[in-house]
């Protein structure tokens, strides 16, 4: 076994940065371990903030229970200023500098903000604990009507838990379907259907123009693109996020829409990356990616930590098949794979009347990722087969049911 | 070793099913069925790992 590292810093306490310090901690790779986290709160797990935390009658746990009891020192509350490659030393935004032997990035991404509404107080993502917080002590004070900014997971999510409560919901997208850049036009028409079955009023190809808040009535006036006007109780923006790398410029990492790394999550020698923040060449589907689910902080983390630990010739690629899931109503929607809007969609079970469904996407000859509303177990099957290189040949043989997938059939 | 699920929290993501199929199962009417309780000392590894990567944190293992 090698020698344990003496210390590593960990920048970012969230999800992957907590799972790499667990990982060090577990299997004896550090001596001594450093968290650093820019919020002021104990770790968390992000899920329940668009989920429980808006909807139960009291506000759920959401601490993340590996981050408990756990043996390294903790720096919250302080963010990282700046990096010192060549001097192994991270500085921070209080003044003090920290030394590390090995270093794990895991400072996440930020919510991209509409400019302009970035002081507004009824304006907020839903990204943090405290924009979770802030949604919910709006609604447990009576807000009627809230507007969703943008149809992607996070959007839709919490257009579903502000319906469970009751609450009037607009939800605008500036494109002509919900998710349609991420799973094609029949699948995001499908999220459409299932939001205005559930009484949101989904307004698609309109973005916002302008926003101000009306600090009497408090309301907020909305602008749409299409010239129409409407005041809201909340506006909840969910239009993307931005790896944190500012920090980083100049420190002489590749920097590219995250840190880049190589395939075994090295970004320089005795620096690794995880998470939100990472991109690296996944070996499994050739293509440099950042990925931005919760299981991909855990596992690259996981793996981020290892690798910091393990000799040059002795490392191993991250090689995952990227896999989340959305809870949207009585729905559970999870993706697993790599799909392009352009693959071909077929029907393998299930059926889209129902909602209950799962589909493969394919192209270049291969399964690409598989899609299910309300079927968790064949994605844990297909995940499997796709990580095996399962061909589109093969999955199409093997199914007994394959449907050209088709939204809205009127009956 | 016992395997023991918050049923309260589990929805059934089946991410543990996909790491110990021998233990968990989620079958076709969406829910998950535990297939040993008190599983053989071998099969820990990949219980922690379904313990760590549960999204619920509805798994744990009782000694």
């Amino acid at each position: 076994m090698n020698k344990p590292i003496r210390r590593v810093v960990v920048v970012g306490a969230s999800l992957a940065g907590v799972r790499a310090a667990e990982t060090l901690r577990a299997e004896e790779l550090a001596e001594e371990i450093v968290v650093v986290g820019d919020e002021p709160h104990q770790p968390y797990d992000r899920p329940p903030l668009s989920k429980d935390v808006l909807t139960a009658l009291e506000p759920p746990e959401v601490g993340l229970r590996n981050a408990q009891g756990l043996d390294v020192t903790w720096e919250l509350g302080v963010g990282a200023a700046s990096l010192e490659l060549a001097e192994q030393t991270v500085h921070l935004t209080d003044g003090r500098s920290l030394a590390y032997d090995g270093l794990v990035l895991a400072c996440g991404a930020r919510a991209r903000v509409l400019p302009g509404t970035e002081e507004m107080a009824r304006v907020s993502a839903l990204r943090t604990l405290d924009d979770a917080r802030s949604l919910r002590a709006a609604l447990v004070a009576g807000a009627e009507r809230v507007l969703v900014v943008g149809a992607g997971f996070i959007g839709a999510e919490v257009a579903a838990s502000c319906r469970s409560r009751g609450v009037e919901v607009v939800m605008v997208e500036p494109l002509e379907q919900p998710l349609v850049r991420v799973l094609g036009a029949a699948v995001g028409s499908l999220i459409a259907d299932l939001h205005r079955s559930n009484g949101v009023d989904v307004r698609l190809g309109v973005g916002v123009d302008s926003m101000a808040e009306d600090g009497v009535g408090g309301k907020v006036e909305v602008r749409f693109s299409d010239g129409t006007i409407e005041s809201f109780d909340h506006v909840v923006v969910g239009i993307g996020v931005v790896p944190n790398t500012g920090w980083l410029d100049g420190s002489g990492l590749t920097i590219d829409d995250g840190i880049v790394c190589d395939e075994t999550t090295l970004a320089a020698p005795g620096v690794v990356a995880a998470g939100d923040v990472a991109r690296w060449p996944n070996p499994l589907f050739g293509e440099l990616m950042r990925v931005e689910h919760w299981e991909h902080a855990l596992d690259m983390g996981a793996h981020a930590a290892r690798r910091l630990a393990t000799p040059d010739d002795q490392a191993g690629p991250y090689a995952p098949v990227p896999w989340f899931w959305s809870d949207q109503y009585d729905r559970k929607l999870q993706l697993a794979g790599r799909v392009l809007p352009t693959d071909e969609v077929v029907l393998v079970a299930g059926s889209v009347d129902d909602m209950r469904f799962c589909a493969l996407y394919g192209r270049d000859g291969k399964v690409s990722g598989v899609l299910a509303v309300n079927m968790p177990a064949k994605v844990v099957r297909y995940r499997k087969a796709i990580a095996d290189g399962l061909t589109w040949e093969q999955a199409m043989s093997e199914t007994e049911v394959k449907e050209p997938f088709v939204v809205g059939r009127q009956g | 070793m016992r395997v023991v699920v918050d049923f309260d929290l589990c929805e059934s993501n089946a991410v543990c099913m996909g790491i110990a199929p021998e233990v968990f199962e989620v079958r076709d009417d969406d829910f998950l069925y535990v297939l040993q309780e008190e599983p053989d000392e071998s099969l820990r590894p990949k219980i922690e790992e379904a313990v760590a990567r549960c999204p619920k944190q509805a798994i744990s293992i009782e000694d």
